[in-house]
Formats: C-alpha cells, sequence, structure tokens
C-alpha cells in the first residue's frame, strides 16, 4: 500500500499531465487484475527486488534476457512512454524507441490484448513505485545481439492483431479465448517451438519442452492432454495449484503461484471452457507395453518398492497430496521429461492458499541408475491404462546432464 | 554483549508442537511472532524421505534427531543422597531438536486423559481418604476439568486427523469405542486403523475376558485427511518407522504436515533456527519478561526483546530456562516450598512377551499407534481399595514395529550373539508378540528438577539436575496391570509368556519413554503450581509456559493430545482474554 501511495505521489508531480482517468480506481484496479493474469512480474520482479523493477534474467534457447524495468521511473523504467508506446510494445513488441523487443516478451500473445485493456494495465503501472534501475536487456550472444533480426522473425512467426470474438461461440468461451492466446499467454510454453523459437504452426497448446519441463498438451479429445480433465478439474487446478488428478510442479507452480490463483473464478471457467474446445490432432493409437515386458516387469519391481507407497499401488495417487499417475497429462506426454525432471530431481508442489500442503517428491536420481530410472518411467507410462513410448537408459542419462548442467 | 534486535509483539522458545499452535495462533491474532529453535530445520521431503526415512541403524541407533548430548545434557541421580552425573548418551528418553520436536519423532498415539485425572486429589480423596495415598505423594488437581479441555482436544485431533472411534459421545456410551473416555463432542476425524492380526487376536481373547477392546486413537491416519487449516495429509503405510523416525510419506501428524505449511507463509512470523536460548530477560521488577537472549551458530549473542514469551520447548529444557532465568521460586524438597522444579513425573510402563509356535504376526505391518486396547485398569477406573495403590494405565496389544536391528528377541536364556542367537531370531521375528501397558506416574516430595551445583554445559549455564526413582506405589500399579495384561495375552495361546512388570531402580540407561512431565505445573495455588489455569507463570504475567511442564502428574496415557489440547487452552485465554486485558488473568 505504501508502495502504491508512493507511487501516486510521484506520478502526480512526475507526469502532472497523468491526471484523469488514469486514476480512476475501477480502471487501476483493472490494470491491476489484469497484469496479474499477464503474470508481468515473474519476469519482471527480480527474486527479492522491487515490483516490475526488472532485472530477472530470462532464459532462452539462444541466451539470457534480463527483463527491464517497467516502473513509471523516467530514466529507468517506462514513465516517459506514451501511451501509444506503451501500447506498441503489448501489441506490436516494438520499444519507445521503435526497437524491436525479443519475443521472451510474449507480444506475439499480448498483441491479442485490447487497447483498453492494455492502457489499464499502464495505469497501474503508473501507480507503482518509480525505481532507478537500469537494466542491460540484452546479454544475448551475437548474432541474436542484433535486434534488427528481430524483424526477419517477426515477418516470419508475429502477426499483431487484438482478439476477434467468434460469434459463433458463448461469450464465455470468447473471454476464455481472449485470456488464454492473449494475456495468460500459455502458448509461451504450452506451444510447441521451431528452431527459431517462433510457434510451430499447428501445433498450438500441443505441448513442448522448456526449462528442464515438459509443458504438456493442454487441448482436449483423443485421450490426449485435458481430455479426462472436466471445467471445474481445470479451474480447481488453476486456482489451487491442484486437483484430483496432478499438481503444478516447475515452471508451472510459478505461474499458478504468481498468477493464476489470483485470477477469479468466472474468468478461470471461461478460460477452462475455451481449453477444454480445444482440439488436438488424433493421436497416433498408441498400444501399451505389455506387462510381460522385462522392461515393464522391472519397473513395476521398483514401482512397488519405491512409489508405490504414496502414488498408491494402481497409480490413483492421493488427491491434491501426492498425483495420480494414471491420469496425468505429463506422466503420458510424448516427451518424458517431466516424469524424468521429477524422478531424478525431485520437485515441491505449488503452494497457494486454497492448497497450502505443497508436498514434495524427494530426488531418486542419486539411488537409481539410469537403467532403473528408465524401467520405472517406462513403467508408470504404460501400466493403468497409460500408452507411452517406452524410456531408455540414454534418454534419462541425457536428461540427467542436462538437469546437472542447469543447477550449475 | 548482546546486540539487540528490533522488539516483536511474541516470542516463541522452542517449535515444537506447541510453539507451532502458539505461532499459528497468535499471527492469526495479528501478532508478530518470532520463534527460536535450537535445532535445524526440517523438512519432510529433504530430510526424512521416503528415500531414507527408513534408517534403524541412522535414526534409532544413532539418534540423528536427537539433541546431542555435548550441546546439552543433564545430570541424574535416583535420590537427593547421591551425587548426579551427567547423562552423555540418551536411554530412557530422547530429547527431541529441530523444528517439529518430538511432533516428528513420536508414535503418534493420541489420547485423551480420564476427566478424573484432571481433579485427581480431590476425586481419590474422595473416594478412597486422604489416608489411602502415600504421605509423600504430591498429586494435586490441574486446576481445569476434562470439560474445560474437551473443545482444545478436539482442535487439536482434527488438526492431527487422528483415527479412532468415539467411545463416548455427547455422554452416550458406543459399542466399539473406549467406555471410559469422557465425553467427546463429535467423532474423531478419521475412522480407526485396520488391524493387523496381533491386536485383533488379543482383541478377542479380551472380549472372551468379559473386556471392551477399542481400537488405539492414531496420528497415523488411516485415511488422507484435510484438516481445517487445508492442509493434506496421506494414509499410513503401516511400515512400522515411526517413534524415533520422521514420517516420510505425510501421514503421521506433525508440526511439518499439519501447522508449518501455512504458518511458514505468513508475514507476521519468523522462525530462527540453529539459535539457543540462554535466558528470559525479566526488567528490574522481575515480573515482566523483556524478551529472551540467545546464541546462534556462530556463537554470537542475541537479544529478541517482545512484550510475550511463551517456553514451548521440550518439558526438561522449560525447567531448565526458568531456573537459569531466576523465574518462580525453585523447589526445595527439604522445606517441600517453591514451585519450580517441583513435581517432576514420568511414565511407568510394562510389557508381556508371549512366544507363539502356530502364529505369524508379520510384525513388518504395524504403525507408531496401532492396536487394540482396554481401558479397564486406568486412573481410576477400577476400585484400588483392595490394592493398596493408585494409579493405572492403558494396556494392550500395540504393534508398533518389527524393524530389523532391534526386533530380535529370544525367550530368556536365548544368547545375545552368536549362532545360536540367529538360530533363535529366525525361529522368533515372525512369532514373538509383545503386549504392553502404559502406566502414570504420579508426583512425590523427593522427586525434582534443579541445577546441578557441578556440572555446566558448552555455554558454561548449570545442567540441569534431575532425581527420580520409581516409588513403591507405582510398581506395585505395574505390577497389577502387567498381570492383567498377561492374563489375556494368555488366551492368545503363547507356547512361552514372560511378564515384565517396572522394576525399580530406574534405569537411565534403557529406553522406556520420552514422557517427561512437570516441574512447572499448572494449578490454582501459586505456592504449588509455577503456572496458573491458562499456563501463565504467576511471578511474570507476560510469561506462558506449555507443553508436559505443565502436568502436575502423568496419568496411564501418552501425554500428547493433552499437550496439544493445552497449547489450543492457553492461545484461547491469551487471544481472548490476555491481549484484551494484559496482565494476571487469575488473582491468586
Amino acid at each position: 500500500m505504501r508502495a502504491a501511495l508512493l507511487g501516486l505521489m510521484a506520478c502526480s508531480m512526475l507526469a502532472p499531465a497523468a491526471w484523469g482517468a488514469e486514476q480512476d480506481y475501477s480502471l487501476i484496479e483493472r490494470g491491476r487484475y489484469l497484469a496479474t493474469i499477464g503474470d508481468c512480474t515473474a519476469c519482471h520482479t527480480a527474486p527479492g527486488g522491487k515490483l516490475m523493477a526488472g532485472g530477472r534474467a530470462i532464459e532462452t534457447p539462444f541466451g539470457n534476457i534480463v527483463a527491464p524495468n517497467i516502473t513509471p521511473d523516467r530514466e529507468t523504467g517506462i514513465g516517459a512512454w506514451s501511451d501509444d508506446a506503451f501500447y506498441a510494445s503489448m501489441h506490436d513488441g516494438k520499444t519507445a524507441r521503435g526497437e524491436n523487443l525479443y519475443p521472451a516478451m510474449p507480444y506475439p500473445y499480448f498483441t491479442k490484448t485490447r487497447r483498453d485493456d492494455v492502457m489499464a494495465i499502464r495505469a497501474w503501472l503508473n501507480t507503482l513505485e518509480p525505481v532507478v534501475n537500469r537494466v542491460d536487456a540484452n546479454q544475448l550472444p551475437f548474432p541474436f545481439s542484433i535486434r534488427a533480426a528481430m524483424t526477419g522473425w517477426n515477418a516470419l512467426f508475429f502477426q499483431a492483431g487484438e482478439w476477434q470474438d467468434d460469434t459463433q461461440k458463448s461469450a464465455e468461451w470468447n473471454r476464455g479465448g481472449y485470456l488464454v492466446e492473449g494475456l495468460a499467454h500459455c502458448g509461451a510454453c504450452h506451444n510447441a517451438k521451431n528452431a527459431l523459437g517462433g510457434d510451430e504452426s499447428g501445433s498450438r497448446l500441443q505441448g513442448f519442452a522448456l526449462q528442464g519441463w515438459f509443458a504438456p498438451a493442454i487441448t482436449s479429445g483423443n485421450g490426449v492432454g485435458l481430455d479426462k480433465w472436466t471445467v471445474d478439474d481445470i479451474v480447481e487446478y488453476l486456482k489451487t495449484g491442484t486437483n484430483r488428478f496432478a499438481t503444478a510442479a516447475g515452471p508451472m507452480a510459478e505461474a499458478v503461484s504468481d498468477s493464476t490463483q489470483h485470477i477469479s473464478l468466472a474468468d478461470l471457467r471461461a478460460m477452462a471452457v475455451y481449453l477444454k474446445d480445444q482440439k488436438g490432432p488424433a493421436a497416433e493409437k498408441r498400444q501399451a507395453m505389455a506387462a510381460s515386458d522385462p522392461v515393464m516387469q522391472a519397473g513395476e519391481a521398483i514401482y512397488v518398492d519405491k512409489c508405490a507407497a504414496c502414488h498408491t499401488m494402481n497409480g490413483a495417487g492421493i488427491a491434491r497430496l501426492f498425483p495420480t499417475l494414471s491420469a496425468s497429462p505429463s506422466v503420458e506426454a510424448r516427451d518424458p521429461l517431466s516424469v524424468l525432471h521429477v524422478i531424478l530431481n525431485g520437485t515441491r508442489a505449488a503452494h497457494t492458499p486454497y492448497a497450502p500442503t505443497s508436498p514434495a517428491m524427494p530426488a531418486f536420481g542419486w539411488e537409481l541408475t539410469d537403467v532403473q530410472v528408465a524401467a520405472v518411467a517406462t513403467y508408470v507410462r504404460n501400466a493403468w491404462g497409460n500408452a507411452a513410448a517406452p524410456v531408455t537408459a540414454g534418454d534419462v542419462s541425457s536428461v540427467r546432464k542436462n538437469l546437472a548442467a542447469r543447477r550449475e | 554483549m548482546a546486540r539487540k534486535l528490533p522488539a516483536t509483539d511474541v516470542v516463541i522458545v522452542g517449535l515444537g508442537w506447541t510453539g507451532s499452535i502458539l505461532a499459528h495462533e497468535l499471527t492469526e491474532a495479528g501478532l508478530n511472532v518470532v520463534a527460536i529453535e535450537r535445532g535445524p530445520w526440517r523438512d519432510t521431503s529433504s530430510d526424512f524421505p521416503v528415500t531414507h526415512a527408513q534408517d534403524e541403524l541412522r535414526y534409532h541407533i544413532r539418534h540423528d534427531l536427537f539433541l546431542r548430548p555435548a550441546q546439552e545434557t543433564l545430570t541424574f541421580r535416583h535420590n537427593a543422597r547421591q551425587t548426579a552425573l551427567p547423562m552423555r548418551t540418551w536411554g530412557t528418553f530422547m530429547p527431541p531438536n529441530g523444528v517439529g520436536g518430538g511432533g516428528v519423532h513420536w508414535n503418534a498415539e493420541t489420547w485423551r486423559f480420564l476427566e478424573s485425572d484432571f481433579v485427581l486429589r480431590s476425586h481419590l480423596t474422595e473416594r478412597y481418604g486422604e489416608k489411602f495415598l502415600p504421605e509423600d505423594m504430591t498429586i494435586q488437581d490441574w486446576g481445569i476439568t476434562f470439560a474445560d479441555l474437551e473443545p482444545h482436544y478436539d482442535k487439536f485431533e482434527y488438526l492431527c486427523g487422528t483415527s479412532g472411534y468415539a467411545g463416548n459421545l455427547g455422554g452416550q456410551k458406543r459399542q466399539g469405542g473406549n467406555p471410559y473416555e469422557g465425553p467427546r463432542s463429535r467423532e474423531y476425524p478419521t475412522p480407526p486403523q485396520k488391524q493387523p492380526f496381533g491386536p485383533t487376536l488379543w482383541a478377542k481373547a479380551a472380549v472372551e475376558s468379559g473386556f471392551q477392546p477399542f481400537p488405539q486413537p492414531s496420528g497415523n491416519l488411516s485415511q488422507a485427511y484435510t484438516n481445517p487449516l487445508g492442509v493434506t495429509l496421506g494414509p499410513c503405510t503401516y511400515c512400522g518407522y515411526c517413534e524415533w523416525f520422521g514420517c516420510g510419506n505425510y501421514s503421521k501428524a506433525s508440526p511439518q504436515v499439519t501447522i508449518l505449511p501455512v504458518l511458514l507463509r505468513k508475514e507476521n512470523f519468523k522462525a530462527q533456527t540453529l539459535c539457543t536460548v540462554q535466558r528470559i530477560n525479566t526488567d528490574s521488577t522481575g515480573k515482566r519478561a523483556t524478551g529472551v537472549t540467545y546464541i546462534d551458530s556462530n556463537g554470537e549473542e542475541w537479544e529478541q526483546p517482545a512484550d510475550l514469551v511463551l517456553l514451548c520447548a521440550f518439558q526438561l529444557f522449560n525447567v531448565h530456562l526458568l531456573l537459569l532465568s531466576g523465574i518462580g521460586t525453585p523447589y526445595d524438597p527439604n522445606t517441600g516450598q517453591g514451585v519450580i522444579g517441583r513435581n517432576f513425573s514420568y511414565q511407568v510402563t510394562s510389557s508381556v512377551d508371549g512366544f507363539f509356535e502356530d502364529k505369524n504376526f508379520n510384525p513388518f505391518i504395524s504403525s507408531g499407534a496401532i492396536g487394540m486396547c482396554i481401558d479397564d485398569f486406568n486412573g481410576d477406573n477400577f476400585d484400588h481399595g483392595p490394592h493398596g495403590f493408585v494409579g493405572g494405565g492403558y494396556i494392550g496389544a500395540v504393534q508398533t514395529n518389527g524393524r530389523p536391528i532391534l526386533s530380535t528377541r529370544g525367550p530368556a536364556g536365548t544368547p545375545s550373539w552368536g549362532a545360536e542367537w540367529k538360530k533363535a531370531v529366525a525361529q522368533h521375528y515372525l512369532s514373538t508378540y509383545t503386549t504392553v501397558t502404559h502406566g502414570s506416574s504420579y508426583s512425590y516430595r523427593d522427586v525434582f528438577l534443579d541445577l546441578d551445583p557441578t556440572y555446566t554445559d558448552i555455554f558454561g549455564r548449570k545442567l540441569l539436575r534431575m532425581t527420580f526413582d520409581f516409588h513403591e506405589n507405582e510398581l506395585k500399579m505395574s505390577q497389577y496391570i502387567t498381570d492383567r495384561l498377561a492374563d489375556i495375552t494368555q488366551k492368545m495361546g503363547p507356547k512361552v509368556m514372560e511378564k515384565h512388570p517396572r522394576k525399580g531402580p530406574y534405569d537411565v540407561n534403557v529406553y522406556q519413554t520420552t514422557h517427561t512431565c512437570g516441574g512447572a505445573v499448572m494449578g490454582d495455588d501459586p505456592k504449588t503450581s509455577a503456572v496458573n489455569r491458562y499456563l501463565q507463570s504467576w511471578d511474570v504475567p507476560n510469561l506462558f509456559v506449555f507443553g508436559a511442564t505443565a502436568f502436575p502428574q502423568n496419568a496411564g496415557y501418552n501425554p500428547t493430545d493433552t499437550v496439544g489440547a493445552l497449547a489450543f487452552w492457553g492461545a484461547d485465554a491469551i487471544r481472548n482474554q490476555y491481549l484484551k486485558n494484559p496482565g494476571p488473568l487469575v488473582h491468586a
């Protein structure tokens, strides 16, 4: 509150022209809410740093980009930006100087956001404490350090344009789509990316590996992704971080803690309604591995010994504590990265006031060999009605190396 | 010279069960709370995960979770004529250490005391006359009744998710529960644990003997449970690594799996670990606590000023800190005057071993609190007139573990090592069944805690000195209830049965229980109690003392449920009475 008050005072002194509609409570409150959906803080607030003062390094496949200061400080923040410039950053991926932003800033999604909502976010940002913090955003190696290169990238992978309602669909569906495809930028993780980091065409929301985790498909249909989840299951997951099937971990735990738990139930329901209507392509007909397969038998033995005490003998788990393995988008995902990550390193579940337990799974990487991890991962991906490609010891070995490198 | 920290509303010494409960309750009331814990931070997944929680060598033999005697210990003697010597390794009891305290490594047997236990002296005197009690027995009433405490027992049990079956629901007796228990306001949060073969067989024998056996109330949960704080616990897997161990399955009630996930994220709560409180500071009048002084793990001394000081350390160390801080009058056994260190009590346990030929008990299917019991020989549930003693205990078949290192007993005469021993272990592991009693320990004039005149700790402070031995009354009690246990166990059909009633003298080297009690007891009279009925110090009204420290004597039950209930009772008094009008809540 103190920061907000200081912010108000500072704005009134530094930007007298800003008096007017921008000081309207409803507008600022809407902007705060929308900024939460956009999870601006995830990148723009450094751990332990001041709100939106920048400085957090965003990991991309091409190197790190440091999120800039977006407080109203005129020198080092965005206080001097015009409203048009701010809109252009969200809508066109341009800085106030007209340079290209890097798409680590999810403008390919934010472009869907309507101008009045963008202005509400701006109004809220204007209330924050102006923090002097000069950020050198671009720490990419050559040639990625050339911002102009993004012009070509944009031409290939970016289409500016606000969300257009589909009049064939309900208002709720459209509200959900507006948020999922826009501010909530679900696709930033869940859309498959090509080698240049652009969205792979035709694979929207169908899952992608990043930051040592596999963000699973969140489409429905054909037994893939959220097919077994109801709208209520999705709402509960996003609101609390857990539901009868799954518990948010890794980057999704962060998304829940920082963002989705604060989204209103009505908006979450709209997002869930929209997501449930997103159909992925027909999955290949998969055949579960035979229980008699020696790898499955070895995996089962390890499972009974190491995993069943919590996840239970039939993989059902304990709702909201030990995730089910038999109806989990992550377990059956085409890429076993998340399963391997959790087995090797362990993980802690998201914490929200609605599900405060935040249980953690211990690491098993120190006591299971690559062959053993491969066997138990193969088992959980092919037991209890699951069917997914087996995991090899080589897969485990490379994930193990990758995770070790990430820790350093 | 201690460096002074910014003042806080409340400082709590020790972050176990009582510290966590008080911290939660008082942060809910909007106060800023700092908890100072001598031991390390402990968390399920990093400190006792399923990957290594079941390590008997590490946790049981090497005492991994416990206080190290080099950190702090006490001296012991049987009576005032002896010279006490320091305990250099733990034996009979296991002082806890670290966040969660004893709540991490308890067995989770979650008993309420009897209605008569809270008015013990009045009750026994009325029924048997003053002369029936041994002359030097100093038992007394608690200053509260079971009815006062019932809502708080309920709160603690619903925090934990305790598994059991009510025998007395609002005054209505129910078949299958404990017919002797005081009236419960509602059913247990979760149903009883499933009983293995041994308790089932013993319960059958008890029914044949005319008793009403019932499942022991358990903090190892029969099913998943989400408590009123929104924290979810899992179902027990019957692994049998409970007492001495942390639970890797989130299924044994502990501060870690019931309160801490919520408490830790409160902005008005702060915990300092690896910091040892040296003393409670008081102002020049000695009537007001000003905070505590502690030493961190770098040896730096800090002063934490606070408006309210809550002693929530383990029972022994609550008394130690009171004595070191000069709060209250130390007890003098020669005059019977003084209250700090007075009415120390313990627990009187015993067992009956049955060696069977035709039974397989699968002792590894177990939990800390699983079992079938009867309460007919507890407290004053039976007529003591003919027996010449008072007190009693629950008796039953409690299948707590079949762990590999120590579950290796044979009948008397079995060698303790070598080929014959191995043969005996192989023969008896599955077919030996031990039944137990859990008896009361009443207080006496010559049993007490004070400061040792000779030995000091690493900080140069005088060690706590314990003067304790079993008294004739307790040994008679143990003999009697062990015999009654054996009567029933015999009906299970063992080939050989061995009775092990508790015998004196007290052996400080052999594990019995960690149920040390008293030393700063609660009551109505400042001459015989250190704290009033709200656990508030008579001498320093902004100091409250929690834990089994407050028990005027110990009943024939495990103490934790009553410790938890007293914490909620005290928290309620602070929130609803003290904070509105800080000062003495009882005027003596």
